[in-house]
């Protein structure tokens, strides 16, 4: 996934950060707006693969040293351990519970257990995503 | 969550941290030090129960794990599992502290391994014998087996290793199938799965059709896990596991699995017919077996290996007979039969403790030596004083000789089969004095390998030159847990009243509580010249002739059939089964994915046009649909438009093309109806396909121009046909129908429910979290798939390169 392509390479620094602002947008506002986790998770992979695919993997690899694989795990590893937290109080597993924080700048914000958990998700799913395409793409030799 | 769950799980969590302690510490220090505080604690832990189940009462402590299925984490805590209890974790920590030095540090490559397996097993094995719940149970079960299975091909770079490693899992597996089976049927009759429970509905049980076939089934779940005739096959090639393994599952617990399920039991099938006869004969069968094969081996620990079936047949064949007690409630016939339950519980422990440090022992000669094979190992007597000094107590106490534990519960066996000879009922008749006359013979076999065990390895000459290396004893940290074993069984000799009044009588009455009026458990060193004694001397007397003559009888196992044997049957069915399968599955799965669609839809629609015609009432009421605009309609147009593409196309790209434009048009149906949330999903997850498309396709060749017109192909036709318009009655059916309560509240509630607007995200989050949860993990396994696929492909070619 080489090019040398001018407008791909000029159009992506700009266009990543609308994607990834979006994307971060999609995930905060799920629980109450269209968005969520694993839409957020999507959007990401997506701005992640364009990278990828304008300055090729070795570029791309060396300003982002994540495996994704590991990404990924880590995402099913907090929504399951997201679960646990109802247990340890005594109720059914993956019990969410509801926290009325007020942070400074923003005012009063509600945080929940449900985030953590969509967190995950996203997690998850960028990691699958982003590494299954790279997996392909890096089988072509 | 109380302490004693977390107690039972500790092993389970342990474990995960394991791996770290070895990457961090093990050039320095063993990983096993960092693991034998686990059981250690756990046994001090248990240790303080003893005096809370001492007149034979049950704590029970209770979490709910699937409450919308009725499972609940019920732990029960009575004399008789607390007695496995401390065996797990006392034979735990013992084993653990002998592996440090069985293991070196240096040579094993996946040390981390071993310890992470032996505490899964550890945790396992405390859960089968702490739950209540019979599921639960039966999950802990499953659990030791694939423990076992790991632990015994824990060096699978050996061919032996990986055999007798899968051998174990089908044997034990399947017999745990069985059991779930059984569970099942018992559930069904009683409407509990809890153990207690049902032994209390005992007399309503009885009487049920399905009393017979469940215990049927318990059994050949229990026989399979105990090595039972004709399941024993897979204990001896469990021993190409590493020897504190051998030790530590297959001879002090978990192959007692089985043994604890029949004494658990005895009260709920004890005093039937068929279940005296069964867990009896069955038991002697493989007494008798196991100690006449044991004594043809030559190799140290295969011929443990059969003892410990023999063992475990004689304890089987006490809780048969013990199980009469159940028919006779109270009376001398009572106090006799609940002896023999007692004996059963004496010798389990005993044999827990010179079966262990026989292994150890064992492992210390195979150690220092380097071989195991009887034929090359004598005189050892000179070089390991020590060991032999285990070896002899603990052999002794195997053969049933004074003053050694095992002298006081063989006694007691042999009274046990004597007094069950007497009894008429149950169609003994004549049949009876067998009994005593197989306990006899076998205990002679038993005789004859102890001695061999002992003698041919530590006396006579030795033999150097047989030998690769130069033998020495072993250091002081690996004698530790042999001696201190062989001490114990000497202790129990000499005080067997301690042990019987704090641990054993607890358990007997945990089993059967009208024990608790007799004296059952007062054990007597000497209780003047009995039939039981004068077996014992007869024993002594004729086992040391035959072991004197061995040379001259030991020919006689040329004469039985090389071929025609279980290992034989077990090898033949399995090649078959492979065979015959291979054969099935390859007739249908071809490796074309067209085919597996056709299997897939022709399914559906047979399944759902049954399911419709059965059901009779399909109506397709129409009239709260939306109204089709013209938008809609152009729409429509355009996605029939750009799947027709698809089919007739010569270009890939075009093909990929066409079908993202399938799909955003989708999209464009979502964002006319309202929903937001499939519309962005659709999208994006389009936009990612069609990358993943074209990347998968770069690998493909080209599709070859075809000359003549695509050719009509009508079965395939039929089915997309059926499909499509099945679907489409099945989506209007399920839009109208309103058979089950309408979720609908859930969604209106769920600002107040689940702290949410947004109806889709609550849904994934929190009603339907379970679900996700495991969606997401099966994606990032699919990952891994794809992942391990392509690499496994690629390091083929590498190496076909090379």
């Amino acid at each position: 996934m080489k090019s040398n392509d001018v407008i791909l390479h000029t159009l992506t620094k700009v266009a990543i950060f609308v994607i990834f602002t979006f994307a971060i947008d999609l995930f905060l506002s799920g629980h109450h707006e269209p968005g969520g986790g694993f839409i957020g998770g999507l959007a990401i992979a997506s701005g992640i693969v364009l990278f990828y695919l304008s300055f090729g993997s070795e570029r791309v690899s060396k300003n982002l040293p994540l495996n994704f694989i590991k990404v990924a795990a880590s995402g099913v590893a907090i929504a399951v351990l997201t679960g646990m937290i109802g247990l340890l109080s005594g109720d059914p597993f993956l019990t969410h519970r509801i926290y009325e924080v007020d942070l400074l700048i923003f005012g009063p914000t509600e945080i929940t257990t449900a985030l953590l958990f969509d967190t995950g998700v996203a997690l998850a799913v960028v990691g699958t995503a982003v590494h299954i395409i790279l997996t392909i793409s890096e089988d072509r030799e | 969550m109380s302490i004693f769950h977390a107690m039972i799980l500790a092993p389970l969590i342990y474990a995960l941290f394991v791996p770290f302690f070895y990457r961090s510490f093990n050039r320095r220090l063993h990983t096993g030090w960092f693991v034998i505080a686990v059981p250690l604690i756990l046994f001090i832990y248990l240790l303080q129960y003893i005096p809370k189940v001492l007149k034979g009462n049950t704590l029970y402590e209770t979490v709910s794990w699937i409450p919308s299925l009725g499972i609940d984490f019920t732990v029960a805590i009575d004399g008789f599992s607390l007695l496995f209890g401390l065996l797990i974790t006392g034979m735990g920590a013992l084993v653990v502290l002998y592996s440090i030095y069985y293991l070196s540090k240096e040579k094993e490559e996946a040390l981390h391994n071993f310890y992470v397996y032996l505490l899964l097993f550890m945790g396992a094995m405390l859960g089968v014998v702490f739950s209540d719940h019979l599921l639960v149970l039966y999950v802990f079960w499953e659990l030791t087996s694939i423990a076992s299975f790991l632990l015994i091909a824990y060096w699978y770079e050996r061919k032996a290793s990986r055999k007798g490693a899968l051998k174990a899992l089908l044997i034990t597996v399947t017999g745990g199938f069985f059991m779930l089976a059984g569970i099942i049927l018992l559930a069904m009759m009683g409407d509990s799965y809890s153990i207690r429970e049902l032994i209390a509905q005992k007399s309503v049980l009885m009487t049920h059709p399905y009393f017979i076939p469940s215990m049927v089934l318990l059994l050949i779940g229990a026989f399979t896990k105990s090595a039972q005739f004709p399941f024993s096959i897979w204990l001896p090639d469990a021993m190409e596991a590493p020897t504190p393994v051998s030790a530590y599952l297959h001879s002090a617990t978990m192959v007692k699995a089985g043994i604890y399920l029949v004494a658990r039991f005895s009260p709920l099938f004890g005093g039937t017919g068929l279940w005296f006869w069964l867990v009896s004969v069955v038991g002697l069968i493989t007494l008798l077996y196991g100690s006449w094969t044991a004594i043809k081996q030559t190799d140290l620990k295969a011929l443990l290996a059969y003892s410990t079936v023999s063992q475990l047949g004689l304890v089987m064949s006490l809780l048969g007979v013990g199980s009469l007690a159940f028919y006779y409630e109270e009376g001398p016939l009572f106090t006799i039969f609940a002896t023999a339950l007692f004996a059963a519980i004496f010798h389990l422990f005993n044999h827990s403790v010179f079966k262990g440090s026989l292994f150890m022992v064992v492992g210390i000669i195979d150690l220092g030596t380097g071989t195991r094979d009887i034929r090359r190992i004598s005189g050892l007597l000179q070089l390991m004083p020590v060991t032999f000094t285990v070896a002899v107590i603990s052999g002794f106490s195997m053969a049933g000789l004074p003053p050694f534990g095992g002298f006081l519960s063989k006694e007691m066996f042999f009274q046990s089969m004597v007094d069950v000879s007497d009894l008429q009922e149950f169609g003994l008749g004549q049949w009876g004095v067998l009994f005593p006359v197989f306990a006899w013979i076998a205990s002679v076999f038993t005789f004859v390998y102890s001695m061999i065990l002992i003698f041919k390895t530590f006396t006579g000459k030795f033999q150097p030159q047989k030998l690769n290396r130069p033998v020495h004893e072993m250091p002081f940290g690996m004698l530790v847990s042999p001696v201190l074993l062989a001490f114990l069984v000497i202790a129990v000799f000499f005080f067997p009243n301690i042990l019987s009044k704090w641990i054993l009588q607890p358990s007997l009455y945990s089993i059967i509580p009208a024990a608790k009026q007799t004296r059952i458990g007062d054990i007597q060193i000497w209780h003047g010249l009995t039939p039981a004694f004068l077996m014992t001397v007869g024993v002594i007397l004729v086992g040391f002739t035959l072991y004197k003559m061995l040379d001259k009888w030991l020919r006689i196992y040329r004469v039985f059939p090389q071929k025609l044997t279980l290992n034989g049957l077990y090898d033949w069915s399995l090649s078959t089964y492979e065979a015959q399968s291979r054969k099935i599955t390859n007739r249908y799965m071809t490796g074309s994915l067209r085919h597996y669609l056709l299997y897939i839809l022709s399914f559906l629609i047979l399944t759902v046009t049954i399911a419709l015609i059965r059901n009779g009432r399909v109506q397709l009421a129409m009239e709260n649909f939306h109204a089709i605009g013209v938008l809609d309609v152009v729409i429509f147009i355009g996605i029939v438009l750009a799947a027709l593409t698809i089919l007739i196309t010569n270009n890939r790209i075009t093909a990929i093309l066409a079908l993202s434009v399938v799909g955003y048009l989708v999209v464009m149906l979502f964002v006319i109806f309202r929903a937001p949330d499939l519309a962005l999903t659709q999208m994006v997850v389009e936009t990612v396909t069609t990358v993943l498309f074209l990347l998968c396709f770069y690998h493909l060749p080209k599709l070859g121009k075809r000359m003549e017109p695509l050719k009509f192909k009508w079965t395939n036709g039929i089915i997309a046909v059926l499909t499509g318009f099945l679907v489409t009655i099945f989506t209007i059916l399920a839009y109208n129908h309103k058979r089950f309560m309408p979720i609908t509240s859930f969604f209106e509630n769920s600002y107040e429910l689940a702290g949410g607007k947004n109806i889709v995200n609550t849904i994934l989050v929190d009603f339907r979290g379970f679900d996700t949860m495991l969606e997401i993990s099966v994606l990032v396994i699919a990952g891994l798939g794809v992942y391990s696929l392509i690499r496994l492909k690629l390091r083929e070619r590498d190496t076909d390169e090379v």
